[in-house]
């Protein structure tokens, strides 16, 4: 599903976020992505979802090549990898209801089939019966659903979340977390960015240690055991 | 077919949700409405009074008149007469007509206002005139003048004028419009692309955080700058209304001062709204700078708007 081939990212002031990070997740894996701040995991997932592009390195994700894909290539290679950021990124003068049909609406569905998978999507985060007010009236753990629903509505087969919990309190974090095995369950590909090394044992996944740009470590969470750096 | 039909309903979508958005900041769209509509009407009506005033003066084109203004002696009734037919047999000359100083004056008074005036006068002070108009193939200059300077020589001619240099000058005034009107089109015309071009680029920038996500979720460049271009059609469209409006507003309003003003010169002129045929060209016009302005403006600021 994801691979990176000794990728490295600089950017134009010199700083290095990422220095030839090698790694291979496969199709209905689950992995959390650490590490301190400022260790490179937002760029990572940049780098995976076409925010960013790489400065040296091969990476495929989703069988396709992005290393250097071109402008008019990123919003259909978009369309098939949901994203969930930690400031959840709606858009608050539109209704639950529009802010999850937007990746549709985007990608030229029929009205009906839009609000057929709007509203199983919110279904799965349990707002169905919020999907006509607006964002600013939901609660943070709300929003945050809001945004996993966007991100699933499309089903991707690949979900890249930055910090998704990295505003909430442990309850919800928790919650939010389920939501993703949830999704993993049924066979989609999970990556995690966070810090809550806490929350990321108790998941018992595949955790990706970053520090300073390099991949540090690679096992599985809350054992303690080495899988070994690809 | 299938794929066409959806494409269709979308732009058809876009197109209407649009201009729901500008109903929905009323004071905000009439503005910009207003704004373009003022700078439209400029050279609109401009245009549409010049293309009147040229329809009129059309069949004036090929009408070379010389007016022979007789001495005091030759207008003595009894007297003209034979200067008349003096001048009806030169070969060069089509059809005289004589206005006798009884004619002239009663012609004076009724349009010049100055009946009172002229009623205090013991005898009447106008010479007798004879309108010469010359057969059809005395149209240029040269031999107009050759038949102006013989009908001069005439015995009791005391000035043969030719109303060519007065047609001349009409013909280069108007011209003279009409180049007028093309500079103000274009420079009007420039002023409105400026005015769309800024206000799409300042809703660009309004709604960056919406461009960033949609870019984010998977939105082409296409979707993104949709519903900017049917803004700028929708002020296009706006804005050639109202130009129509106050062009028409104004027509009305000098109409009849205009009227007033061709009966003098002895005209049927009367003021006309703008045409069909013009209602469509400003329409066209505006729906085109609209669209090409915040198209310019899309270009230049879209991609600067990329997710981080």
């Amino acid at each position: 599903m994801i691979h990176l081939d000794s990728i490295s990212k600089r950017y134009q002031n010199g700083h290095e976020a990422l220095a030839g990070v090698s790694l291979s997740i496969s199709a209905g894996e689950m992995v959390f992505l650490t590490g301190r701040s400022g260790a490179g995991k937002s760029t990572m997932l940049k780098i995976m979802s076409a925010i960013e592009l790489v400065s040296s390195g091969q990476i495929v994700v989703n069988g396709r090549n992005i290393t250097r894909i071109h402008r008019r290539d990123i919003p259909f290679f978009r369309r098939d990898v949901g994203v969930i950021f930690q400031d959840h990124r709606l858009l608050y003068d539109r209704t639950v209801f529009d802010n999850v049909a937007l990746p549709l609406v985007i990608a030229g569905l029929g009205h009906q089939e839009i609000g057929r998978r709007v509203r199983a999507a919110l279904d799965k985060v349990a707002l169905l019966k919020k999907e006509k007010r607006y964002p600013i009236e939901l609660s943070g753990g709300e929003q945050q659903r809001v945004g996993i629903a966007r991100a699933v509505v499309n089903r991707p087969e690949l979900l890249l979340a930055d910090e998704p919990t990295g505003n909430l309190d442990p309850g919800l974090s928790a919650e939010i977390m389920n939501l993703f095995r949830q999704f993993n369950q049924v066979g989609v590909t999970v990556m995690i960015a966070s810090h809550d090394i806490d929350l990321i044992n108790r998941m018992g996944q595949r955790m990706l240690t970053l520090s300073d740009g390099r991949l540090i470590d690679d096992r599985v969470s809350g054992l303690g055991i080495r899988s070994g750096l690809k | 077919m299938a794929l066409n039909k959806t494409y269709f309903l979308r732009h058809l979508q876009v197109l209407f949700s649009t201009l729901g958005q500008l109903v929905r900041m009323p004071a905000a769209s009439l503005m910009m409405a207003a704004v373009i509509g003022v700078a439209l009407a400029l050279p609109t009506g401009l245009y549409v009074l010049l293309d009147q005033m040229q329809r009129l003066s059309t069949p004036w084109q090929s009408a070379v008149q010389i007016s022979l203004f007789l001495t005091d002696e030759a207008s003595q009734p009894g007297r003209y007469r034979q200067v008349l037919k003096e001048v009806e047999a030169f070969e060069e000359v089509d059809h005289v007509e004589l206005i006798t100083p009884e004619q002239a004056f009663d012609e004076f008074r009724e349009l010049s206002g100055f009946g009172a005036a002229l009623d205090a006068l013991n005898d009447n002070p106008l010479p007798a005139v004879i309108v010469v108009q010359p057969v059809e193939a005395i149209t240029e200059t040269e031999s107009a003048e050759r038949l102006q300077k013989r009908l001069q020589a005439v015995n009791g001619v005391e000035i043969a004028q030719l109303d060519l240099a007065w047609m001349k000058r009409v013909y280069a005034l108007l011209e003279l419009g009409q180049r007028g009107v093309m500079v103000l089109a274009v420079l009007f015309g420039l002023a409105v692309f400026l005015i769309v071009g800024n206000t799409i680029r300042l809703a660009i920038q309004n709604r960056r955080q919406e461009i960033e996500v949609m870019k984010l979720v998977g939105a082409t460049d296409a979707f993104i700058r949709r519903p900017f271009l049917y803004s700028g059609f929708w002020y296009g469209v706006f804005g050639a209304v109202f130009a129509w409006f106050l062009v028409n507003f104004a027509m009305l309003a000098i109409a009849q001062p205009i009227q007033r003003f061709a009966v003098l010169y002895d005209s049927q002129f009367t003021i006309q709204m703008i045409g069909f045929s013009a209602t469509l060209g400003l329409l066209f016009f505006a729906i085109a700078l609209g669209l090409t302005g915040s198209m310019l403006a899309l270009r230049r600021h879209l991609r600067e708007i990329e997710p981080s």
